[in-house]
Parts: C-alpha cells; sequence; structure tokens
C-alpha cells in the first residue's frame, strides 16, 4: 500500500473495506469482490506462523470439517470442492489438521520452512485399524 | 401537549419553557441535551453529575425525548457505548463526574482518535484519594490531552448555552472531535440560578440536523473504525487529528459569533474582566472566575487597585495568542490551578507562562494552588492574591513564592520562595 501522508489519511482512520458500494456482497465470492487496499483480505496477516497446515488433495473427501471450523476463513473451498489454504490469512492454529476425518489425514501441520511438496512425498500411509 | 404524529413515528413532545427558568447547573445540562435531541445516551450516574443523567433519563421516560438510554455497568462501557453509537452514526452524549472520568480515559482517547463527536457533560469533581464529592478541577486537567475539545462554564446559564454550542461545535463537518463542558461541581451544579433558556425549536435549530460522516450503519459501505497502525501509519493519524484539534479554534469562534446573534450573549474562547486598564490579573477556570470578578470590583472601588480577570473559556484547543494578548499590558499575573498539581507547577501556570514567552510581555507570573476537594476560595482569600501580585507587580519582580497553596490550614506552603 503507498504510504500517504497526514493530511492524505482518512480521519479517524476509518477505513473501507471495498472500494465500490457492497450491497450484493454476500452473493459474491471473495475473488470477484472489489477488495480495498485497506481491507485486511488484501494483506498477509499471517508473519508470525510457526506452524502450517499442508493439503493433500488425493486423500481428501471433500467433507467441508475444515473450512467449517477455520476460525480465519483461511480454507479456500469452492462449489463444496476444497480447494487449499489460504496461507496470506492462516495463523497456523491447527484447527484445521485436528478435525479433518479422513485415515490418513488430508491436513497435516508442518513447520513454515518445510516445503510442501517434500511433505507431499513423505505423506503418511493408512493407519490400520487396531482390532 | 399532544404528541405529534408523523409517518406513524411517535415525535418528542415539546417543553414549554419560560423566559427565565430557576436552574441549577445539571438542569441545564440536562434541558440542552433534552434540545439537542440525542440518538443514544450511555450513562453510569456519579456525584455530582448525577442530576444530569437523571433529568435526562426522566426527560426521555416522560417522551420529550426521541432517542435511546443505555444504562450501562461502568463509566468505561458508558463511554464505550458511546463511541459505539456515535460510530454508528447517530448523535451522542453522556455525563459523568471524577471517577468516573477516570474510568473513561481509555475510551475518551478512542474517542478522538476516532474523530467521534462525542459531547461529554463533566461535572468537575476531586479525584481520590481520599475520596471527596465536592468540585475541584483535577477531572478536568486529567483530560487535557485526550484530544478533545474543553470548554469550560463558570454558571448554569454558560452550562446551558455551551452544552448546546458543543453539539454544534463538535458536529462540524470541519472538526468532528469530542467535546467536553466542564462545570463546577455543586457550585454551580446545585445552586439553582436564572436562566434564559431558548425554545425547543430554536434550540434544535440552531444546532440543527446531526451530519452522518461513515456511520457504520450505512451496509452499502462497511468500514473499520478503531484500526490498528504502527510505526508506519500511527504518527500520521495522529497528526491528522491534532491538526483539526488546532483549527477547531475558528469554528468554536463562529459558533460563539452566531449564538451570540442570536441571544446577545457573548462568549470568547478567553474571558476577559476589567482587563481594559488592568494592571494586575488573576487567570482562573470555573466559579471562581465570577468570584475573582467581585473582588476586582470591589478593589477597584475600595482600595484603588485596578484588578483584572482572565479565564480561559476554551481550555483545549489552547488559545495561546489570546491569552498573551488579554494579559499583554498588566505587571503581574496569579494563575490560579484548582488540581494538585502533582510535583511541578499548576496547568494554567505552565500554559500562562508558555503563551506569554512567545509575546513581548513579561509580567510577572506566579501560581497558586486553591480550593481542592470543594475548599471555599474566599473574596478573602482573592483579594490576598491580589495583594501579593500588587506587591509584585510594584517591584517589578517576583517578591512572592513562584506558587503558594491559598485557604490552606498549618503552616504557609510554598515553593521556590
Amino acid at each position: 500500500m503507498e504510504y500517504k501522508g497526514w493530511d492524505q489519511v482518512e480521519a479517524g482512520a476509518v477505513l473501507p473495506s471495498f472500494n465500490d458500494e457492497s450491497c450484493d456482497i454476500v452473493n459474491k465470492k471473495q475473488e470477484e469482490r472489489n477488495y480495498a487496499d485497506t481491507n485486511s483480505y488484501t494483506a498477509s496477516v499471517a508473519d508470525w506462523r510457526v506452524f502450517k497446515p499442508v493439503f493433500n488433495k488425493d486423500v481428501c473427501i471433500d467433507c467441508q470439517n475444515c473450512w467449517v471450523f477455520c476460525p480465519d476463513t483461511a480454507i479456500v473451498s469452492r462449489d463444496k470442492a476444497m480447494l487449499g489454504i489460504d496461507y496470506d490469512h492462516c495463523k497456523g492454529c491447527g484447527i484445521c489438521a485436528d478435525v479433518c476425518p479422513t485415515n490418513p489425514k488430508s491436513l497435516i501441520m508442518f513447520f513454515e520452512n518445510d516445503d510442501n511438496d517434500t511433505m507431499l512425498s513423505q505423506w503418511p500411509e493408512k493407519k490400520k485399524k487396531e482390532k | 401537549m399532544a404528541r405529534e404524529k408523523e409517518e406513524g413515528k411517535v415525535m418528542a413532545e415539546k417543553l414549554k419553557l419560560q423566559e427565565v427558568e430557576v436552574w441549577d447547573g445539571n438542569m441545564a445540562f440536562a434541558q440542552a441535551m433534552r434540545q439537542a435531541q440525542i440518538d443514544v445516551v450511555a450513562a453510569y450516574p456519579i456525584t455530582p453529575s448525577t442530576p444530569t443523567v437523571h433529568g435526562y433519563a426522566k426527560f426521555l421516560s416522560d417522551g420529550y425525548i426521541d432517542g435511546e438510554f443505555v444504562l450501562v455497568e461502568s463509566e468505561h462501557a458508558a463511554m464505550s457505548g458511546c463511541v459505539g453509537a456515535a460510530a454508528a452514526g447517530g448523535r451522542v452524549a453522556t455525563a459523568t463526574s471524577s471517577q468516573g472520568f477516570a474510568l473513561m480515559i481509555e475510551v475518551l482517547y478512542q474517542a478522538s482518535g476516532m474523530r467521534l463527536p462525542i459531547v461529554l457533560g463533566l461535572v468537575n469533581r476531586a479525584l481520590a484519594s481520599p475520596l471527596n464529592v465536592n468540585g475541584d478541577h483535577s477531572d478536568m486537567y486529567l483530560g487535557r490531552d485526550a484530544g478533545w475539545i474543553m470548554i469550560d462554564a463558570f454558571n448554569a446559564q454558560e452550562a446551558y448555552d455551551l452544552m448546546l454550542m458543543g453539539f454544534k461545535i463538535g458536529e462540524d463537518l470541519s472538526v468532528r472531535l469530542p467535546v467536553i463542558i466542564n462545570q463546577d461541581g455543586f457550585i454551580t451544579s446545585h445552586t439553582a440560578q436564572n436562566v434564559k433558556p431558548l425554545s425547543d425549536d430554536t434550540a434544535y435549530n440552531f444546532i440543527g440536523d446531526y451530519k452522518e460522516v461513515n456511520p457504520m450503519l450505512d451496509f452499502a459501505k462497511p468500514i473499520t473504525y478503531g484500526a490498528q497502525t504502527e510505526e508506519d501509519w500511527h504518527f500520521e493519524f495522529k497528526a491528522r487529528q491534532h491538526k483539526a484539534l488546532m483549527d477547531s479554534s475558528k469554528v468554536i469562534s463562529d459558533v460563539f459569533e452566531e449564538f451570540k446573534s442570536l441571544t446577545n450573549r457573548e462568549y470568547k474562547r478567553v474571558e476577559s474582566y476589567l482587563m481594559d486598564d488592568a494592571e494586575v490579573a488573576i487567570v482562573a477556570l470555573g466559579s471562581t472566575v465570577e468570584s475573582a470578578v467581585q473582588a476586582a470590583k470591589d478593589l477597584r472601588k475600595n482600595r484603588g487597585i485596578k484588578a483584572g480577570v482572565v479565564a480561559t473559556r476554551v481550555i483545549r484547543p489552547f488559545p495561546i495568542k489570546e491569552v498573551a494578548e488579554a494579559l499583554k499590558n498588566v505587571k503581574a499575573i496569579a494563575t490560579l490551578d484548582r488540581s494538585a498539581p502533582g510535583g511541578t507547577m499548576g496547568m494554567l501556570f505552565n500554559e500562562i507562562s508558555a503563551a506569554l514567552y512567545q509575546s513581548e510581555s513579561r509580567p510577572v507570573i506566579s501560581n497558586y494552588i486553591y480550593g481542592l476537594g470543594g475548599r471555599d476560595m474566599t473574596q478573602a482569600d482573592i483579594k490576598e492574591v491580589y495583594a501579593d501580585i500588587v506587591k509584585n507587580a510594584k517591584a517589578g519582580k517576583l517578591v512572592t513564592p513562584l506558587q503558594q497553596f491559598s485557604g490552606l490550614r498549618g503552616p504557609k506552603l510554598s515553593f521556590f520562595n
């Protein structure tokens, strides 16, 4: 975002969410919305993440559990198909991985610096049911 | 009087007021707030401002106000409720005193930072400890860096007038800042005096309809109030806020002028009494201003002392140039501070000295701490102060201590002798 001088900033630090009127916003998907620069959607607010969820598309059953439970709308899902993680907003809380019901899990927490492709190539096998 | 109905909405009933009413300062506040037709008052009553809130709530229950009165659990919540309602887009006010004001402090900074034109009736009272319910200016002084416009009423008439003007000033589109109207606890707030009110229609039309700026209830334009800004943005927002506060002087003067043309009652950001030929002057706030004028008149008549009084009607933004101008021809000044200064000189001493330092004149200036916890400032006390500064004026230098306590029992207490 462009830095503005004191005479240019909005009085009272009142920040608009969208660049246009947003009466129908509820019917628009995020990528269709005209977010303002001052909207947190357009900024990374995940700088302090230590662990990140990695998503394995091959195991996912699109149950939407992670989407429902994510406290920061960082699970990207369209038409009930899970697309992945919004790493600009995910804080790494791990709730999505915790509530994932598949076996093995489709979401697993790794260190922030771990490489996603490497982690996906080492994904755990299905656990056998204990008798 | 029957309620008027307009488009199915129950309108507030109007009160027919007499040309001269007998009101105390709290009733003056409550009546002005009623006439302003506030959308939301969130308040937590506290002595001595309780009757302001009580009076307002009764007007509302009796159908004279079409608005909301929110009962809250503390003054912190009261000011928080005001911030929420003002951000939502309504005319908002509350009243408090002393400890209640102290509890509001955090939210006072939020209100001014968000540029919300809330009006706060502050009935001045001492701050504990020891606990005290009477009038001094400790609470007034506590709020002076909070970014609010601060105006002081010296009697009930002024409390009424300034409360009306407070809405018009704060809500002005070039200002949009919260406003505190001060009056002295008990001496003003509980003393019945003659007050000449405006009619309900005249008062409301003077203030005008509330003008919304960035209302949160405009769902077509969602906005964030109270954003976080760190070292890369915070400074610019605070600078813009300070500029608005400094620039509000003109709007304050304009509103005072408009009020004068309506009522023939004149207000100035710096009030001067008997100052045309004054050689010595007291600078004070609150009801003490009137006491000092009385003493000055007496000294002029009976002792030939050219005594005058200056009062900073507007405390924020501080009228630096005007107060220096008002005091430029005197030889000696006593600044009277009704608040324990906590290890330095009183606020008025510091600010008046600073203002004079920017001008050519160098009158001898001294500081008096008086009236804490509601202690009377008697005519004899004020005349002693004048006697002191007459000595300073004659000597052309400070021959009294720089800071003295007036009206205090025990050995004379003074500093920088």
